[in-house]
């Protein structure tokens, strides 16, 4: 079973490479699917492996597939999957000069992520997170307008420095390792739990690390990166972020915590990660009331179930499995509403909240799939994240850690009403109410070209685009074209709402999963 | 014979690390700062072919050698590439010299204070200096907060970095030779990416000033 471990790292590094040298743009542009693929399918090759308690290694011991590692893994390809099968449709805007490096940039993520998750060893992971740093930077500032290249300045300082925090708290804890005798950065070594490790360093390793990863996993008050970020990517990108990074950063968080737990008990990160998650929860209500972005609100609503899971993560033990579940359920959500922001900019041809109204009426091959998962990210039944936030509020009462979920459930409840407005704003009204909006550039092209400073070209272009886009005053066809591929998000959908209800072998798994980081024994 | 002025080396090796880092501080001059770099990098690796010796492990040597052309060399050339090729820019910090040099000093208490807490755990002269490298990371922060121009936010960074590797191998040896090169060229990577953007800011804007970037927000 060990090669399912060098299938997710070869295969998208090779995809990477031929998207590169490749002439044809098919190819290269279903290169990223296939790497998707390919994690995907060793992902669930390396969790049929887990059910039948099996741990694949490779490499001495470098690589290890756990059940955690295992399920991370599948989350990794699902995620992949829907961003870059339901982005293929998107990319038509991109430059020819850069599209056979945003393909190969996009399989080099999926590969670090690959990598991330199955590394058993904290430095090796630590490496494998900064590399998709790097590979993301240059998607974030693909648009190569100013504002997109401000949004990856930011991301490339604050995730370099966060994760080099994250780096000295790895070095101190790896020298706290020594005192055992032989330093080790093993997971598996350094989370048994009658280990001499030194507590001083493993406290402020351990709080430097999740410092560290906590930046990286977009969590309050080092979220400052994300709604910039998120907004300025192309669509995909975003939702591979949203999905991937920010959950293999959590998973980062979790292992830690384990290690921590052992020499230095439960209080102390508790108290941390409580803190950042309910401020995650309070940025995010704020922010959330007055959007006027769709995919700014995307973003925040991101920091919000990141501080949700952070909550999750502080109840400890027993709020573990319905994290695992979240992290599926909002990864594969929040791909398929990503994706469908980018088709909706690209259609509509703005990200403003206020100038894209009665979608359902006017364009409801976009509108229905939206409306659908705006719900399952919302988090009405039978979607999963209704599950995993009713099963951390549950576990935190009986924790006894009923202040921390009281106020979190409060800030949900903001949040619940703030993007249900946004989303009623967007989909549901009468289409009258748009023409003002998509008059305007008609509008202003003729007022532009006596100025004479704007040249005849220009104007002629805006007329264009203005006859190209449906006159909103001409009797209305509403457009039931999904414009892209609309099977990975139906399938996307399709999972999220039943995966709570499976017992065998979801539940097994994710119980399985919570065993490796010390959960329900 | 080594063993008599081993700490006398690492002395020497971690007070020149601590000195360039407070001139970076100092210097306005984004060309004097990645000369100071420089000088860094070749201590950083003199600490480790000094612990190496010591340790008597060829891997720890086969590092310092690493350091030397990665940190010494690549990363101040790429810089220095990167800034002969414009009119040069002095920064105007947001803190006046007397007040940055001030806030090394109490940077540096800090650490120690931390330090002798933290590492009460461990002996020997390296342990020592490792106070060192955590001012380092602090003043590396300093710089990362009140400079404006990119380049200068660079070499915070580079500071901030270099005083992580400097805790890593006072402490313990340094990390595994595989990790160490992996690191080495995550931080390359981030180097050259940035040294992209920032030629990609210049082009845009016409000088590379960060406060400028400041559109984006809610």
């Amino acid at each position: 079973m060990s090669f399912a471990l060098w299938i997710p790292l070869a295969i998208p590094a090779l995809l990477a490479l031929l998207s590169l040298l490749s002439r044809s743009p098919a190819l290269r542009r279903l290169s990223p699917v296939a790497s998707s693929v390919a994690v995907l399918g060793s992902g669930l090759l390396l969790v049929s492996a887990a059910l039948a308690d099996q741990v694949p290694t490779l490499g001495g011991g470098l690589l290890r597939a756990d059940a955690l590692s295992a399920y991370m893994l599948t989350v990794v390809g699902a995620v992949g999957l829907v961003s870059t099968w339901g982005g293929l449709g998107h990319d038509s805007t991109v430059p020819a000069r850069f599209a056979g490096s945003y393909d190969a940039l996009i399989s080099v993520f999926l590969a670090a992520m690959s990598l991330a998750v199955l590394a058993d060893n904290i430095g090796l992971m630590w490496a494998a997170v900064e590399a998709t740093t790097i590979a993301t930077a240059f998607l974030v500032g693909h648009h190569r307008t100013p504002r997109s290249l401000e949004a990856a300045w930011k991301y490339v300082i604050l995730g370099s420095v966060g994760v080099a925090i994250a780096l000295l708290g790895i070095v101190l804890i790896y020298a706290a390792s020594r005192g055992t005798g032989a330093a080790t950065l093993s997971w598996l070594v350094l989370s048994q739990a009658d280990l001499p490790l030194d507590p001083a360093l493993i406290r402020a390793g351990g709080a430097l690390a999740v410092l560290g990863f906590a930046t990286k996993a977009g969590l309050a008050p080092m979220h400052s990166w994300l709604p910039d970020a998120h907004s300025q990517a192309p669509a995909p990108v975003s939702g591979l972020m949203s999905g991937v990074l920010l959950a293999v950063a959590l998973y980062a968080i979790l292992r830690i915590q384990t290690i921590t737990d052992a020499v230095i008990g439960p209080d102390f990160l508790r108290i941390m990660l409580s803190v950042g998650g309910l401020l995650s929860l309070f940025v995010a209500a704020a922010l959330l009331i007055r959007q006027r972005d769709f995919k700014r609100m995307l973003a925040y609503s991101s920091i919000e179930h990141m501080g949700m899971m952070a909550v999750g993560a502080a109840i400890g033990a027993a709020a573990l499995p319905a994290v695992l579940l979240y992290v599926l359920g909002h990864g594969l959500t929040k791909a398929t509403l990503f994706v469908l922001s980018g088709r909706i900019l690209e259609v509509e041809g703005t990200p403003k909240i206020d100038a894209v109204r009665a979608l359902l009426v006017r364009r409801p091959g976009l509108a229905v799939p939206w409306l659908i998962a705006m719900a399952a990210l919302i988090g009405f039944p039978p979607f999963s994240i209704f599950f995993s936030e009713v099963g951390i509020i549950v576990a935190g009462f009986s924790a006894g850690m009923g202040a921390v979920v009281g106020i979190a459930l409060v800030l949900l409840l903001v949040i619940f009403a703030s993007l249900t407005r946004l989303t009623v704003a967007m989909t549901i009204g009468a289409p009258g109410a748009a023409a003002p909006a998509a008059v305007a550039p008609a509008a202003v092209a003729p007022a532009a070209a006596p100025t004479g400073v704007v040249p005849v070209v220009d104007a002629g272009a805006s007329v264009t685009l203005a006859d190209a886009e449906p006159h909103p005053d001409v009797p209305l066809v509403p457009d039931r074209s999904a414009h892209g591929p609309m099977l990975p998000l139906i399938l996307a959908l399709a999972t999220t709402a039943v995966v709570a209800f499976i017992a065998e072998p979801v539940g097994t798994l994710l119980t399985r999963a919570a065993e490796v980081l010390g959960g329900i024994q | 014979m080594f063993t008599t002025i081993y700490p006398q080396l690492i002395g020497l090796c971690t007070g020149t690390l601590l000195l360039t880092s407070a001139l970076m501080v100092w210097r306005h001059s984004l060309l004097a700062s990645i000369r100071l770099l420089s000088v860094q990098g070749f201590a950083l690796a003199a600490l480790v072919a000094v612990i190496g010796v010591e340790e008597g492990e060829v891997e720890v040597i086969l590092v310092a050698v690493l350091v030397l052309l990665v940190k010494g060399v690549a990363l101040p050339w790429v810089l220095a590439r990167e800034t002969h090729a414009t009119t040069r820019t002095d920064e105007a910090p947001r803190l006046n010299p007397t007040a940055a040099l001030l806030t090394v000093a109490l940077l540096t208490i800090l650490s120690y204070v931390v330090a002798s807490r933290l590492l009460a755990g461990i002996d020997g002269v390296s342990a020592h200096a490792a106070p060192i490298g955590l001012a380092m990371v602090l003043i590396g922060f300093l710089l990362l907060v009140t400079r404006r121009q990119a380049g200068s936010q660079l070499i915070g960074f580079l500071v901030l970095d270099n005083g992580i590797a400097t805790v890593a191998f006072l402490t313990s040896g340094g990390v595994p030779l595989f990790l160490e090169l992996g690191i080495s060229l995550d931080v390359l990577l981030v180097v050259v990416i940035l040294y992209v953007f920032a030629g990609r800011m210049r082009s845009k804007f016409g000088n590379t000033e960060i406060d400028q970037l400041r559109k984006l927000h809610d």
